[in-house]
């Protein structure tokens, strides 16, 4: 190995809390996950994106070693899965397709089941940790309730409790807020926020668009097994077509100075609209001022995560495959 | 590379092992549905015996033989009652918890959250089989101390006369009793190895529970197949009543060594296959 080889794995190895390298799953004849290259920086908050039955959680079941990849790499906190679970999985929390605990056990009791079974869990301070961590999700007070009697967002929110029972570098949560009222999904935003902010790496997929564009500082966007967009969220976003809107009283002024800039201009109410492309949004403030058109106001759209994923993913309402 | 970058080392806890294996306990004899078995299992040496002495003959010498023996000696009762439950009430409890094992978990959904702790697949597999195996043991001994209760409070413990005719004291009858338990939790994990195993195969529970008894009672079949003579030694079942050699002066060890050595060759195959189906395995669930 090069002495720059090197410096690039040890790079990748420390920057990256989840690298994958051409993960691929079949079942049967169907590429559930197709070559999928997913990079997650260390401290991100990385909104992972896609319809139902795009394989998210296919990969999610990849990264944690519950399912074997028929090719491809996964490095998880810089080590190598399946074969680094017993190092890697003690430092990740995770939340997969849902909380799923016994019926017929607490709350609690099913917190003391996991940790019992956690060979990294200190025996000494399980009673405090189980208490924090229900405390952390708002279950406190049903602590000693049968599972069985929990409701959709009560047991959601003992499957983050389980998730949050040890201090974690990696959270992996998959639709973490499903089954949540409004109050608890903002909790839920609020819980991985202060997370992120102690600097644990949240990996969190979602159908929820507008939740995810709150708390995420990158995103990952999958349809139909392969992985079609991934990077900061910002970025992501301004690599899609911004629209300029001017408003102006004199039109058409405005429009042959737009159209001079080789934009193509629409008249939308009482203003002007054009696809930005490449021209920079101040050139056209400029231009349209310098041909003596009143200029009231110029505005910058970009396009919001929602219509981003429609336009990657297809509108359609059926689940693809 | 990142071997050296990732050698973070993970504190682990003396003990640990120990701590799963009384969750796994607890997990098993604190559900509801395997009190109850324990309840059942401890409700026929009771009902046998009450039976017996209900229609107890008058006087010596009436009455079949093997029930006067009972109605003579509470002793007797537990070797009655094992007899009877061991063909059918003690394998269909050990098929209820060992085929629960692992699908009961898969099936729950909680197999993934145990697997992403992570609990091993070894250990896993370790824990969940010694579970299964403590609550054959409280199975055997529910028949077997209730059996002893209750035939010395409906007949009196005497010295006993074993089948060879010799006659010992109570105190080494009750040892006898022990010691025929012990065989029967030897013969039994065989069938805690197959419903491991099986159990390794399915998400389905109570498929797994139903396989695992079908098959000790298709090996009961087998067994009473004259034209299959030649295999009968070698059916899981075929040593399981057994323990009548304990019952004798001169007891036979070496046949029970032997036998205990094929119940005991059944669990390591069927655990080794769990271990490599287990090891392999997917879950989706």
């Amino acid at each position: 190995m090069t002495a720059t080889e090197a410096r690039t794995e040890l790079h990748s190895a420390t920057d990256l809390a989840v690298r994958t390298r051409g993960l691929t799953r079949r079942f049967g004849k169907q590429v559930a996950v197709d070559a999928v290259d997913l990079e997650v920086p260390r401290g991100a908050v990385y909104g992972f994106l896609g319809p139902n039955g795009s394989g998210k959680t296919t990969t999610i079941r990849m990264l944690l070693g519950l399912l074997s990849a028929d090719s491809g790499e996964v490095e998880l906190l810089g080590r190598p899965m399946p074969h680094g679970v017993p190092d890697v999985l003690p430092r990740v929390g995770a939340l997969i397709e849902g909380p799923a605990f016994h019926p017929y056990l607490t709350g609690a009791a099913n917190l003391r089941r996991l940790d019992a079974c956690d060979r990294t869990a200190d025996p000494r301070t399980s009673a405090e940790r189980i208490a924090t961590s229900l405390a952390r999700v708002g279950l406190t007070a049903a602590a000693d309730k049968k599972y069985r009697n929990y409701s959709l967002g009560m047991k959601q929110r003992l499957g983050l409790a389980a998730a949050l029972l040890q201090p974690r570098e990696l959270l992996v949560l998959d639709e973490p807020t499903n089954g949540l009222d409004p109050q608890g999904t903002r909790e839920v935003r609020h819980l991985v926020r202060e997370l992120a902010a102690d600097g644990t790496t949240v990996l969190v997929s979602s159908h929820l668009l507008a939740e995810v564009e709150q708390v995420a500082t990158h995103v990952g966007i999958m349809s139909g097994g392969a992985l079609l967009r991934q990077g900061e969220l910002h970025e992501v976003l301004s690599s899609e077509a911004a629209v300029v809107r001017v408003t102006t009283p004199d039109v058409a002024l405005a429009r042959a100075a737009m159209t001079g800039l080789g934009l193509d201009v629409q008249t939308v109410g009482e203003g002007l609209a054009a696809d930005l492309g490449d021209v920079a949004a101040e050139a056209v403030a400029s231009a349209v001022v310098a041909s003596g058109a009143r200029l009231r106001g110029l505005q910058v759209e970009r396009p919001h995560l929602e219509e981003l994923f429609v336009s990657l993913t297809g509108e359609g309402f059926d689940v693809l495959r | 590379m990142s071997s050296v970058d990732g050698a973070v080392a993970v504190t682990t806890f003396r003990g640990a092992f120990w701590r799963l294996y009384a969750s796994e306990a607890r997990l098993v004899l604190g559900r509801r549905r395997n009190q109850a078995l324990l309840v059942v299992l401890s409700g026929i040496p009771v009902l046998i015996g009450v039976a017996i002495y209900a229609s107890r003959p008058t006087r010596p010498g009436e009455g079949p033989p093997f029930l006067g023996q009972i109605s003579g000696n509470g002793l007797f009762l537990v070797f009655t009652a094992l007899s009877v439950c061991t063909p059918l009430f003690l394998p269909l409890t050990v098929g209820v918890v060992s085929g629960d094992s692992i699908a009961g978990e898969a099936g729950l959904g909680t197999l993934r959250y145990l697997l992403t702790l992570p609990v091993t697949r070894t250990r896993l597999l370790v824990a969940k089989t010694l579970g299964a195996l403590t609550f054959t043991l409280s199975a055997v001994l529910a028949v077997t101390l209730t059996g002893l209760v209750a035939g010395g409070l409906l007949f009196g413990w005497h010295d006993v006369t074993l089948l060879s005719g010799d006659t010992v004291g109570i105190g080494n009858g009750i040892g006898r009793a022990f010691l025929v338990a012990a065989y029967l939790v030897g013969a039994l994990s065989g069938l805690v190895a197959i419903g491991v195993f099986v159990s390794t195969m399915t998400e389905n529970a109570i498929a797994a529970m139903a396989t695992t008894v079908g098959l000790a009672v298709l090996s009961f079949v087998l067994d009473s197949v004259p034209q299959l003579s030649a295999i009968h030694p070698y059916l899981l079942t075929h040593h399981w009543l057994g323990f009548g050699e304990l019952l004798r002066q001169g007891v036979d060890s070496s046949a029970l060594l032997r036998w205990t050595g094929l119940h005991l060759a059944y669990a390591a195959v069927f655990l080794s296959l769990a271990y490599a189906r287990l090891g392999s395995k997917d879950v989706t669930s």
